[in-house]
């Protein structure tokens, strides 16, 4: 870990202005993530502006009949807020999908939506990655990807994003709010939030430099069945081979995004069109173009196989 | 003591503490932290200096330049050790590779420097700030690439030493040609990570030319005396030490690079020096159990008679390195007339492979018995049916040695009745609930006995207090649970009487930990030192110690009786000695034996497999405390899980390196993964073993489990996979059609 400053926040603006004012600054909240990536080297921050006393962690119904959420909610008391497990079920299963229960009781909504990825070549600091070292090529490209991204990836990264947060954040259109360090607000949608590698792979989100996430909103609530099936080796604490969240309605339209196969939440509402035919004819669109390699082209078929899980779950539950 | 002839009766068959149930005495200190690890003495060394270990960035090649500036200049550094001022340094006698390298790289993450400060943040922060440049070499990183050329390995016979290249009786080809029922089929098994809790680590501290070192090891004496051959000392100028282990499976039986580092780094910063290698570097720089690459051949009649067996294995190592012995097992497990046992090794430069619990038994029972299961299915019989009729009282290929001990089919009858064997659907496939597949699959369980030469020395002290002391290690196992009990009930104490001593170099040399022969072999060794101290108490007592009774805390002898406390009222009594073996061993094959039940659920979607329930039914000699044994079996068929189901280092063959090196990446199995496991002990006393008439469990756990998982993940699926691990992308677009 290299030596870095800190401090503590206590207000948005300033703690943005913190970060603004000095290149190589991060925020950090729960630090589950940044913490062990500074620890090997992988994130060397020279400062580090603390904002958990910003008290953003507050989940508060919105006028438009949805809720926001606080930046800094922790993941364990959103899963388990009355009015999420509700009207946003989908949410709930995703976040309890995830981590650890010591985990999810540090991290917070905005730290989930900003994991970085857990290619194993980005953690190890003698291999090529460039995320970590723009420029330095991409050594999971023909290495180990077995975990790794089949759409959207470039020629320069095939990492994928490991939240199941953000899965459900994406069916559920959740916005993404922010205050900058001249005050000024923005509210980014979350399709729009995480980027898909490109030529940049080091830039993962829309977010400027000193930019803060001040809180989640999720619009009023979609009913429907909400479910969240998830894939992995092992039965707990390992990120997803695939996931997929969905929001079924009775008539069988709904809402699909796949986690585990793309550098962000994957989802397109030409291919959700087609749910009322079936996971194949979901899957077909929303994965065309995929590319996956070697170790990971079992993901197509896998993704298409949880949906139909997914989907039969809603029938057999209904 | 000698031991050379059957035991006969003595204070253990009493069995008064040995073999009943005890919670383990360590165990309060390990639940409120209070029992010292090898990074936590504390007490003994209040302020050391902290060691950070840089690995080598490259799988093969040299160093071509080292720059310290700028680390040897960073806040708290003290000194920095590379192989370029470390001295002239020796290889350990149980090391394949050097543990310090450079400038000569043999594997990715190989140890180049440690770098010390006042403070583990300090030493991590100036370790990354060694500069180093390389030159890369080509490496002989691709098993399957390698194999292709590999020759054949000598020494299939038991440990690997010496025997013929290819073990052969009678006539395999002929044989297997004309069998009937064949099956002829390749396995393969990934490298694997022993993946402890505890990571390697160790402190050292000098005194003039005297070195201390508190470290976690399973081996006193081997690493010991590697640690002497190492940094070119006396051994007696060591003292080495290892009271608590929070794990090892093999990992830690030999000497590794936390230990060196930690005496060089303290000599050149002339203080103490504590080092815990970090969990990344762990999988890269110390030993993993080697990938193998299996080829079975069994041909039977139809009766299910097998008369052909055939089993080689390939896997590679480091430059005069070992082979994963996996075809052992083959040898003893099941009769047929004609047999041909080879193995390949192949020279790679992947980190070097070692002993990992139950090295070559646990693989090649995972790929031996999944062929048993299909060359039942072959033949139409019940897979345990095909192994009742196969079974053999005798060392197939030397008819003269029989099993000691052999209960393999009592374990197979008694566990079908127990695990509802019946109830299991021979047509794979057949069985849903809700969305899952489910199946079921046995396999046996089979690991031999190895006898050990094992000391010890007790001291019968004031107020009756019996200790022992002997440099055996317990590792999480219950060494010191089973010691306690053997000398209770050799000195007629209660277990709270009992002092145990354990893992000081100062102490008599004991079997250690490993190959499931600790136990046996240690308490073996006590019971011999206890029959001293018995002597010694009936002659300072004037009794006739040929009819001495110890018991109650007494001492009896005719109408005589007093305290065995009285017995220490004139000076300590001491006494000291070592269990060491004739040809037994030789005469008879000493083994044991157990059957793996298990049920899995198969998601017809996802292809995920869950074990839903376990049952293990073993017969291992006398099971000197059921409750530690036990613990010890669930254990090891929760590795063997994890081994059928998740566990494999991924080999970057380009850059010649495992990928995973972490826990995160490297996934051993969660609670969640576990469901009900239960656990049966046959009785049996093996008098041909040693006096305790015990034999080890703690590897049989392992050995079989895999296979009855894959087999029931057949069972459930109608798909084989015989490539470890069973992971979805494995079946998954050969599973049932959904409906």
């Amino acid at each position: 870990m290299k030596a870095f400053t800190y401090e503590r926040a206590h207000d948005p603006v300033a703690a943005a202005r913190a970060v603004a004012a000095r290149p190589g600054a991060r925020f950090i909240a729960g630090g589950t993530n940044l913490l062990d990536l500074m620890k090997i080297e992988v994130e060397t921050p020279v400062h580090l502006v603390d904002v958990q006393d910003l008290k953003l962690d507050r989940i508060e119904p919105t006028d438009a009949g949805g809720l926001r959420i606080g930046a800094l909610v922790t993941n364990t008391d959103l899963a388990a807020d009355a009015r999420v497990r509700r009207d946003y079920g989908v949410l709930t299963r995703a976040i309890v999908a995830g981590a650890s229960g010591q985990l999810r009781n540090k991290a917070t909504t905005a730290g989930n939506l900003l994991q970085r990825t857990r290619c194993a070549y980005f953690y190890d600091t003698n291999m090529p990655c460039n995320k970590r070292k723009p420029g330095s090529g991409c050594a999971a490209i023909g290495g180990v990807s077995r975990q790794l991204a089949v759409i959207g990836s470039s020629d320069k990264c095939i990492a994928t994003h490991p939240s199941d947060m953000a899965v459900a954040m994406r069916v559920l259109d959740a916005t993404v709010e922010t205050v900058n360090a001249a005050g000024e607000t923005r509210a980014i949608p979350i399709a729009d939030f995480h980027r898909l590698p490109g030529d940049t792979p080091h830039i993962e989100t829309a977010l400027a430099p000193g930019e803060l996430i001040t809180a989640v909103t999720l619009p009023k609530p979609i009913g429907g069945r909400h479910v969240y099936e998830k894939v992995r080796d092992r039965a707990s604490y390992a990120f997803a081979l695939v996931s997929v969240a969905a929001v079924i309605q009775p008539d069988g339209t709904g809402r699909v995004a796949l986690g585990g196969v793309a550098h962000k939440p994957w989802r397109d509402a030409a291919a959700e069109a087609e749910l009322p035919r079936g996971a194949r004819a979901v899957t077909a669109k929303l994965l065309a173009g995929a590319k996956p390699t070697h170790d990971n082209a079992f993901k197509l078929p896998l993704a298409e196989r949880t949906l139909a899980a997914a989907m039969a779950e809603v029938r057999t539950t209904a | 003591m000698k031991f050379e002839t059957p035991a006969g009766d003595n204070p253990i068959d009493r069995m008064t503490v040995v073999g009943r149930a005890h919670a383990r005495i360590d165990g309060p200190l390990k639940t409120t932290g209070t029992a010292p690890y090898a990074y936590e003495h504390h007490r003994e060394i209040a302020d050391p200096a902290y060691g950070y270990v840089v690995g080598a960035a490259i799988g093969k090649g040299r160093i071509s330049a080292i720059d310290l500036t700028q680390a040897k200049a960073a806040p708290g550094v003290i000194a920095i050790v590379t192989a370029d001022n470390a001295g002239k340094l020796g290889k350990g006698k149980f090391n394949t590779v050097k543990l310090l390298g450079g400038p000569e790289i043999d594997h990715y993450h190989q140890a180049v420097a440690i770098v010390v400060a006042e403070t583990f943040e300090q030493a991590r922060a100036a370790a990354a700030l060694v500069r180093l440049d390389y030159a890369r070499a080509e490496g002989r990183f691709d098993l399957d690439t390698a194999l292709k050329t590999a020759p054949l390995a000598g020494g299939s016979s038991d440990e690997g030493s010496g025997s013929p290249g290819v073990d052969r009786v009678g006539q395999f080809e002929q044989a297997f040609a004309a069998a009937p029922v064949k099956l002829d089929a390749h396995y393969s098994t990934p490298d694997q990570s022993h993946a402890m809790m505890e990571p390697f680590a160790s402190i050292a501290a000098w005194r003039g030319d005297e070195l201390t070192v508190w470290t976690s090891n399973q081996m006193i004496a081997w690493g010991h005396g590697d640690l002497a051959r190492t940094l070119g000392i006396p051994k007696e100028k060591i003292r080495f030490l290892s009271p608590y282990v929070g794990g090892g499976f093999g990992g830690k039986l030999f000497l590794r690079t936390d230990a060196v580092l930690a005496a060089l780094g303290a000599r050149a910063a002339g203080r103490p020096v504590k080092v815990a290698l970090q969990r990344p570097l762990i999988p890269n720089n110390t030993t993993h159990r080697p990938a193998t690459r299996q080829h079975i051949r069994i041909g039977a009649t139809k009766d299910g008679t097998i008369t052909a067996i055939a089993h080689d294995s390939g896997s590679g190592d480091q430059p005069g390195g070992e082979p994963e012995t996996a075809v052992n097992q083959t040898k003893l497990l099941y009769a047929g007339a004609n047999r041909r046992i080879s193995m390949h090794l192949a020279v790679l430069d992947l980190p070097e492979g070692n002993a990992m619990r139950a090295p070559g038994e646990a693989p090649g029972m995972m790929a031996l018995e999944i062929a048993i299961d299909e060359m039942a299915e072959k033949l139409g019989m019940d897979p345990i049916a095909f192994r009742i009729k196969n079974d053999t009282q005798v060392d197939p290929e030397k008819p003269e040695r029989r099993f000691s001990e052999r209960q393999l089919v009592r374990c197979l009858e008694d566990g079908a009745k127990r695990f509802g064997w019946s109830r299991r659907n021979p047509k794979p496939a057949q069985v849903r609930d809700g969305r899952w597949l489910v199946g079921m699959g046995v396999a046996a369980a089979f690991r031999n006995h190895i006898n050990m030469a094992s000391g010890a020395r007790v001291r019968l002290g004031q107020g009756g207090v019996v200790t022992v002391e002997t440099d055996m290690t317990d590792i999480g196992t219950g060494s010191y649970t089973i010691i306690a009990q053997t000398a209770a009930e050799m000195m007629g104490v209660p277990v709270d009487a009992v002092v145990v001593k354990l893992g000081d170099s100062r102490f008599p040399v004991s079997a250690g930990s490993g190959g499931q022969f600790g136990a046996a072999n240690a308490t073996a060794g006590v019971y011999a030192a206890c029959v001293k101290l018995r002597e010694a108490v009936a002659q300072r007592l004037g009794f006739n110690s040929a009819d001495t009774v110890f018991e109650g805390g007494k001492v009896r002898s005719g109408n005589r009786s007093t305290d065995l406390a009285q017995a220490a009222n004139a000076g300590e009594l001491v006494a000291e000695d070592k269990i060491e073996f004739g040809k037994l061993g030789d005469t008879y094959q000493l083994s044991t034996f157990g059957a793996h039940f298990v049920e899995v659920g198969v998601d017809a979607f996802t292809g995920v497999t869950r074990v839903r329930r376990m049952l293990a039914v073993c017969a291992a000699g006398r099971i000197l405390n059921p409750q530690t044994a036990r613990s010890q079996v669930i254990g090891a068929m929760t590795m063997g899980v994890g081994g059928a189901l998740m566990e494999e280092l991924a080999v970057d063959t380009r850059f010649g390196f495992f990928v995973n090196h972490d826990l995160a990446g490297y996934e051993v199995p969660v609670h969640a993964d576990i469901p009900h496991q239960e656990v049966v002990f046959l009785d049996e006393a093996d008098d041909k073993a040693n006096p305790m008439k015990a034999k080890g469990v703690g590897e049989l756990g392992l050995c079989g489990v895999g296979a009855a998982v894959a087999n029931a993940v057949y069972n459930a699926t109608g798909v084989r996979v015989r490539d470890y691990p069973i992971t979805l992308d494995k079946h998954l677009e050969r599973l049932p059609a959904l409906v």
